[in-house]
C-alpha cells in the first residue's frame, strides 16, 4: 500500500513540478507549485517525518506561496500573450537539466548506499515531537540563536527595500 | 514499505533537475524565484529521506533550519522583486539589461 502510495505522489510532485515551468501564467505556476509542495509533504509522511511535513504546508503552502499570489496581484503581470521562453533557450535548458540529471544519479549509483527498503530495527526518530525539542535545545542551541537572528534582519532589510528612497539615482 | 533510498534519491534529483531547468528557461522572475523554491524542497527531500534511512534525527533538525531561511529568503527576495517593479515597469529578464554595453 505505502508502494502505490509513494509511486503515486511522486508522480503528483513531479507532474505538478514540470507545469510550474511550462505554465504561461504565473498565477498558474504559482498553484502548481502549491500542488508540488503537497506531493512533497505526503512523501515526508511516507517517510515519517510528521512534525516536517505539517511545517512545510504551514510554512510553504501557508506563507510562501500566498506571498507569491499577493505579489503577482500586486504587479498585475499580464500573462499569456507571448512566448514564455525561446526555442533555442528551452533545448540549452534541457540539456543542461538532463546533465545535471545525470551526473548526480551516476553519482548516486556508484555510491555504496543499499537499494533495499529501511528495515524495522531503524527507528523512526523523526515521528516523535521530542527528539526534535531534545536536540534544539541543545546541540543546536546556537544555530537557532542565529537562525532567530537571520529573520530579524530579513525583516529589518524588506522594511528598509520597501521604503520610497527620494532623491536617488534612477538607473537608466 | 519497500521502497528504498534510492527512489527517494532519484525523485528528489528529478525535482531538482526540474527546478533547474525551470530557473534556465524562464523569463519571469517570480516563477524563476518559484523553481529555486522548487530546488530548495528537492534537497530538504532528499535530506529527510537520508535522516530517515540512517535513523537519525540531524537531517531532519536541518530541515527545520532550511525552512526557516527559505522563509526569510522569500520575504526579501519578493521585496527586492517589487522595489525592481517600481523602478523599472518590468519584471521579465531579458528586459532587465541596465548592465549590457
Amino acid at each position: 500500500m505505502a508502494d502505490i502510495l509513494f509511486y503515486l505522489f511522486a508522480a503528483i510532485t513531479l507532474s505538478t513540478a514540470l507545469f510550474v515551468v511550462v505554465s504561461r501564467n504565473a498565477v498558474n505556476s504559482a498553484m502548481f507549485f502549491l500542488l508540488s509542495l503537497m506531493g512533497t509533504a505526503a512523501l515526508f509522511v511516507l517517510l515519517d517525518a510528521y512534525l516536517l511535513a505539517v511545517l512545510l504546508v504551514l510554512v510553504y503552502a501557508g506563507a510562501v506561496v500566498a506571498l507569491f499570489l499577493f505579489i503577482i496581484m500586486l504587479l498585475d503581470m499580464r500573462g499569456g500573450e507571448r512566448k514564455p521562453f525561446k526555442r533555442t533557450t528551452l533545448v540549452a535548458g534541457t540539456f543542461a537539466a538532463i546533465l545535471l540529471g545525470l551526473g548526480v544519479l551516476s553519482f548516486v549509483q556508484h555510491s555504496q548506499l543499499s537499494s533495499a527498503a529501511v528495515s524495522a530495527d531503524v527507528p523512526a526518530l523523526g515521528a516523535s515531537l521530542k527528539g526534535y525539542a531534545a536536540q534544539l535545545f541543545t546541540t543546536y542551541l546556537l544555530p537557532v540563536q542565529v537562525v532567530g537572528f537571520l529573520l530579524l534582519i530579513a525583516m529589518l532589510g524588506v522594511i528598509v527595500l520597501s521604503k520610497r528612497f527620494e532623491g536617488l539615482e534612477d538607473v537608466k | 514499505m519497500t521502497i528504498g533510498i534510492n527512489a527517494f534519491l532519484f525523485l528528489s534529483v528529478a525535482l531538482f533537475a526540474i527546478g533547474f531547468f525551470g530557473v534556465l528557461l524562464r523569463k519571469n522572475t517570480l516563477v524563476i524565484y518559484m523553481c529555486l523554491e522548487l530546488m530548495l524542497v528537492a534537497t530538504t527531500l532528499a535530506l529527510v529521506a537520508f535522516s530517515r534511512f540512517n535513523g537519525t534525527l540531524d537531517g531532519n533538525v536541518f530541515v527545520f533550519f532550511i525552512l526557516t531561511v527559505a522563509a526569510a529568503e522569500v520575504a526579501v527576495g519578493l521585496a527586492i522583486i517589487v522595489a525592481l517593479f517600481r523602478r523599472r515597469q518590468t519584471v521579465m529578464v531579458d528586459e532587465l539589461n541596465a548592465l549590457k554595453n
